[in-house]
Formats: structure tokens, sequence, C-alpha cells
């Protein structure tokens, strides 16, 4: 299956195959700024129904009404008018490839990243086509009955579907940024997968074509009908280049009776950009549910992947990996929420902190009353690299049920000399000592990843150890 | 023709406390060199100072290998070098398996030795896979290891036994100048010592020259060295051919404490 997505992504043969593709040129840009007329507009726009209008105004209201965390990251410098709101795709944010920084240009060039890429991930032109992959794909997965399109393709194709779940999962008034996601929201993924289907081979939101895929307020649903199994994948190890500041994404996913969904995100913003995203998924009865989440870059990222275990047999795992690199937050963790009796889930969370970064783990294993035989384990390891950097644990845990089995553990480690010294002794330099140290770290969560993301998680790691150390 | 090894008066503080106090030695490749001596006399310190282990610090002396004072040099560049030290107490490297440690190591070291860069971060191809796992391979079959044994992380959860074969495995894929085996047989039964003194015996040759450190006679049994020398409290007080090893064993290290200094080299 992973041989399948390299040869996909095979890097010549992408840019020869599919070069470019931009057939929209429908150049809009909304005013900076959050309005109720931005909100009509950007409906308007998308010529959408109206319960989907009167749903984002509704969350405009909580996004005002809201206040703003009083916990996790430093907020203070978010300036809510100084945004953009809506950007058609196809505008490249009026941006130039001079315009891209010099540092994410070379990370770029030290990935081997392709010159049409780059420009798609550093935003400068909208995503270039994959048209002839994905249509084969589509087609198998049509047969299937299985739906892969934007949220926003998905609102005008299957209104009904998309009517029934969405907000149900995440409601507009959970948090501020759910709020302002539901208001402004623009791209993101639908999937629909019916009962009893296996999608085999993993889907990325990679593949789809000129959408508002990395958009800043992408909106994403994922339904896995009753028996059937999906694997999807988000992001990309490459930074992705922003310049409006704000990244809040909302993700909804509902796993039916012995279901099973991974959800794999690799995320490398750049260090301007606020990533605040609420994802979460409601498991029903012997439904798995796995979020594999791996944060890397950004400002200060604030993103708790969330299971709410509704029926018996449930599981749930969130496998979180954060690294803080110089000047970085990185606030992450994962929630499990146990309605139902025999239940579980496994938390595991692995942090580095580089130069003055920070890395907190931020986690809650709630179990309700009566939920009797639950079980939980959360394990969360942190990795500092520098002296100056920092990590903190904040781990919730609330039973009301006695018969409960909730396991934590914390450890915190630092890079030892000894350890140094005996890969030095065998002739790594010291950043390749740290990195190859590092790999070992994080490698319970790399192996979960599909192949390509492994290999190019570890280089990058790689050269973020660079000048690091020494 | 510059010695592979050349120590002169050498003096090593640990944490401020003088641990080595002048010692002299010298290793020509093909030799193999036995330092033997009571626990807490610095055979240790010597084999980390050798190496390069930033804790101990050199106060007095000078080490030359191949020629090239080493003293400034850091651990991994004394390993481009050529030398090598199998540790007593390796360390545990979790997440990092055996082969890729290896594969990392030796990819590494080739293109530090060559100063090539094989095209770029991209494809490290200093060693194709066939032919690392033809080395690997066969370097396992003759420690008599598991093959499986290369897949797990490096010296997690190793028994004592296990993490002594891992460090020869090292060494014999490594295939340096100067090898140093600090206390290789601490810890090893009979069989695993066997297995271990074979696999080393194997390795020597005349392209190396071998440092080994050991409280007891019995490796010597097995290994056969050409030299040995008597270290006690920081200085080597007795050296000698391979019979000074059984004359220690029956003595004891009593017997060179108190004993006779004529054997004793001249001081640097």
């Amino acid at each position: 299956m992973n041989q399948k997505t390299i040869d996909i992504r095979g890097r010549e043969a992408y840019k020869e195959k599919y070069g470019f593709h931009d057939a929209n040129e429908f150049v809009f840009r909304m005013e900076k700024g959050l309005s109720r007329k931005v909100v009509e507009e950007i409906s308007k726009l998308k010529e959408e129904p109206e319960w989907m209008t009167k749903f984002r105004l509704r969350a405009l209201e909580f996004f005002y009404k809201k206040p703003l965390p009083g916990w996790g990251g430093d907020l203070s410098t978010l300036d809510f008018d100084n945004i953009y709101y809506y950007i058609k795709p196809s505008d490249g944010k009026g941006r130039t490839w001079d315009d891209v920084p010099a540092k994410v240009k070379k990370t770029f060039d030290r990935l081997g990243i392709p010159e049409a890429e780059k420009k798609f991930l550093a935003g400068v032109e909208a995503q270039y086509d994959s048209e002839s992959v994905y249509s084969s794909l589509k087609g198998e997965w049509e047969k299937l009955g299985v739906i892969f399109c934007s949220t926003d393709e998905a609102l005008k194709r299957y209104p009904d579907i998309v009517r029934q779940y969405f907000g149900t999962v995440i409601p507009p008034a959970d948090n501020k940024f759910a709020a302002l996601n539901s208001a402004v929201w623009s791209g993101g993924s639908f999937i629909y997968v019916p009962e009893g289907v296996h999608v085999d081979i993993p889907l990325q939101a990679y593949f789809r074509i000129n959408s508002e895929n990395a958009g800043q307020f992408e909106r994403t649903m994922i339904i896995a009908e009753r028996g059937s199994t999906l694997h999807y994948v988000e992001g990309c190890t490459a930074p992705t280049y922003a310049v409006d500041a704000l990244h809040s994404a909302v993700v909804e996913i509902i796993v039916k009776e012995g279901a099973r969904v991974r959800y794999t995100t690799i995320q490398n913003w750049s260090d301007n950009v606020y990533n605040l995203v609420t994802k979460r998924a409601v498991a029903y009865k012997d439904a798995t549910m796995e979020w594999v989440d791996g944060n890397i870059g950004s400002k200060l990222t604030m993103k708790y992947p969330a299971i709410y275990l509704m029926d018996k047999g449930a599981h749930g795992e969130v496998l979180s990996l954060a690294y803080a690199g110089d000047g970085q937050h990185q606030d992450t963790g994962g929630k499990a929420v146990h309605f139902a009796p025999h239940t579980s889930s496994i938390i595991t969370s692995k942090s580095i902190s580089k130069g003055t970064g920070r890395a907190s783990y931020r986690g809650l294993v709630k179990v309700h009353k009566n939920a009797a035989g639950v079980k939980s384990s959360v394990k969360c390891d942190a990795l500092l690299l520098d002296e100056a950097a920092r990590s903190d644990t904040y781990p919730t845990i609330e039973v009301d049920e006695q018969s409960a089995q909730i396991g934590h553990e914390a450890t915190v480690s630092k890079v030892g000399e000894e350890q140094l010294y005996y890969l030095e002794s065998r002739g790594l330099s010291e950043e390749e000592s740290t990195a190859l140290i590092v790999s070992g770290f994080i490698q319970p969560i790399v192996r979960e990843l599909p192949m390509e993301y492994a290999v190019e998680l570890n280089r990058l790691i790689a050269l973020e150890m660079e000048g690091s150390v020494g | 023709m510059a010695k592979t090894l050349e120590i002169k008066n050498l003096h090593v503080e640990v944490d401020g406390k003088e641990i080595l106090k002048g010692l002299s030695l010298s290793i020509e490749k093909g030799e193999i060199h036995a330092l033997m001596g009571p626990n807490g006399s610095g055979k240790s310190t010597l084999a980390n100072t050798l190496m390069g282990h930033p804790g101990y610090t050199v106060t007095k002396g000078e080490v030359s290998f191949k020629g090239q004072n080493i003293l400034d040099l850091k651990a991994d560049e004394r390993a481009v070098m050529g030398m090598f030290l199998a540790f007593q107490y390796p360390q545990e490297i979790p997440g990092v398996t055996l082969f890729n440690f290896l594969r990392t190591t030796m990819n590494s070291l080739r293109k530090r030795r060559t100063g090539e860069d094989f095209g770029g971060d991209r494809k490290i191809a200093a060693t194709s896979l066939r032919e690392f796992n033809k080395k690997i391979n066969e370097k396992m079959r003759l420690l008599e290891m598991d093959p499986a044994f290369s897949s797990r992380y490096l010296n997690e959860g190793f028994s004592g036994g296990e993490k002594k074969r891992a460090e020869i495995l090292q060494l014999a894929m490594l295939e340096p100048e100067l090898a140093i085996l600090d206390e290789t047989d601490s810890g090893l039964d009979i069989d695993a010592l066997r297995i271990v003194a074979n696999g080393v015996n194997s390795l020597i040759g005349p392209q190396m020259g071998v440092l080994v450190i050991t409280h007891y006679q019995r490796l010597l049994d097995y290994i056969k060295p050409h030299f040995v020398h008597v270290l006690v409290d920081g200085r080597l007080v007795m050296s000698d051919g391979p019979e000074l090893a059984l004359k220690l064993e029956e003595k004891g290290y009593d017997w060179v404490k108190e004993g006779s200094l004529s054997s004793v080299p001249a001081q640097g």
C-alpha cells in the first residue's frame, strides 16, 4: 500500500506528468477582519444553502461571546482584526516566491522538494493538479460508494449527509476557535465510507484537486459507517508557509459500530503561525478510533485530539508527537472521555524541546459514572535537548466510577552525556548522535506513519538538529 | 615510522582527583597488549581517556595516534582516525536498532574518512544495503548471534553477555586500527566468554593493535597477548611477556604491590 503512495508522489514523475493546472482564475480577497457582513459574503460566494448561512452566523455570535482560553499558550499577540478570513485559493494570496523566507526555501532544498511542490507548499501557487492519479483512485472509491471530496463540494453534492452530521461532534459553542471555524470555514476534506467497506489505500488530503486544501479554517468530516475501515492522512513534513498567522481547523469524526478509523496528521507550520485546532471523534459500539498527530513548527500549537467513547467495546488511541524548536510552544496532548462501560483508551505523547522551545502535554481522561470496567493509560515522555528547553505536563483525570483502571506515567529526560559519548566514540558527530537519539525517542510514533512520511520526518528531525548543539 | 599508539607520562584527573600518575605505553599494529590491575587502579580511566571522554582531564603527558597528538580531538574525531573502544558498560539507545545504528555509523565514518559526500543527504549510498547486509550477517554468525538480534534496540534490555557481544559486533563491523577492550570479559559466563574471545581472535591481524583491559587472567586463556602490563594506583608497575599473567593469577595482585620494581619499564 505504502509503495503505491510513494509511486504517486514520485518527485520527477509528478512534475513531468501532471505539471500545473489552475483552472480557477477567479481572484477574490475579502477585507481584513471579521464581521457579520464578511460571514454572509463567504456563504453567498459559496452559494450555500440557507441553513449553513444561519449556522455560520450563529457561530459568529458564539465566537464574540466566548472568552479566549485562560490556559495553554500565550495568545496575547493574536490580532483577530488583522486576518483575512476568506481568500480564494487561486489568487495565491498575492504572494510571490520572493516573499518566501530564505529559511523555508533552504529547508525545501534540503528535503529535496521539487520546484512545483515548493511553490504550493509556500502558498505561492494553488495546489497543482494530480488529476489522472486522483481520477483513477476516485473511480475505485466511487465503485465502493466512498465519498472523498472537499467539504465545500460535499455541501453542494451531498447536502443531506453534511447537514445530518455537521457540527454534531463539535458544536460551534464548544470553544472560541471552534466557533470561529464554524463561522468562516472553507475547504477541508469530507469522507463518507459506507457500511462494511474497507478502504485499503490511505486517503490523502494531498490527492484532492484545486480545492481549498491548505486553508486556514478548513473543516474536515469523516463518517465511517458500521464495520468500515479507513486511514486518512493529511499534512506534510515540509514547512507550510503561511503569511496569515492563524490556522484554526475543526475535524469531526463519527466512527459507527465496529468501524475503525485512523487519522494521521503531520504538520510543520512556519514559525509565525498560531495553530489552534479542535479535533474530536465519537466512537460507538466496538469501534476503534486512532489519532496519530505530529506537530512540528508553528509559533503556538494548541491541539488535543479527543475521543468520546459512547458505547460498550469502543477503543480509542492518541499518539501525539510534538517538536518545539527555539521560540516555539507546543501545547498538545489528547482526551479520552468514557461515557460507556467496558471502553478503553491509550494516550501516548512524546515531545522534544530544543533551544528555548516549550512542549506541554495537556490531556484529559474522564470516566463517567456507571461506566464500569473502563481501562485507560496515559504515557508521556519528554526529551529536553538544551538547558533553556522546557517541558510541562498537565494531565487531568476525572473518574466518577470506582471500577476504572487508570494508569499514568510521565518521564522527562535529557540527552545524556554518556549516551552522546558512546555514539561519538563510534565516529558520529555530536549533531548526528543527538539526531539518532531523537529519532529513537520518536520511533514508537514514527513507525505508525506511512513510510514516506516516516522517512521524511526522520530527515527533517536530522535537519532540525543541525547547529542545535555545541 | 610513528607508532600506532604512544602514551608518554600520562597524568589524568577525574573530578579533581588524580587517577593516572605518569603512565607510558606504546602499541604497534599487530600487537596485543593486556592491561591488568586491581579494582580502582585506573584501567577504565585509561580506556576512556584514550577514547576522549569529556569527563577526564589530562593534566600532563602526551598521547599520539599514528604520529598525531590526539589529546585535543573529540571522541568522534578519534574514531574517524581509527580508534575503537568496546565499553565495559555500553549505553542503551532506545528506539534505535543495532542494524540502523551500525549502518548510520558506517556511512558516517566512510563519509568522514574519505571526504566524499555521496551525492548529498538524500541518498547516502556509502555502503550499499546489500554489501552491508552481507557483512553484518557474516559477523553475526561469527559471534553466534541470532540474525533477529540486529533489529533490537541498541543495548536496550540486552543481557550482560548480549551487550558485550554487540560491542564486539561493532568492533567487527567498524574495523579500527586500534581496539581497546574494557573489561569485555566481565559478566560473561564461560560459553559467552569463549564466543566473544573467538570473535575477537578472528579480527586480530596485522592491521590492528589491541589493548585488552581485564581484571582476571581467564580472558587471556583465549586471547593471547604479546605483552602484559600491570597497573597499580595509576602507574604501570610491571610489564612483561604473556607468562606474567599466569604469575599474577597464581600470586595475586598483592605480590605486585609489594613487589620488586625490577621489571618496571622506565617512566617517561
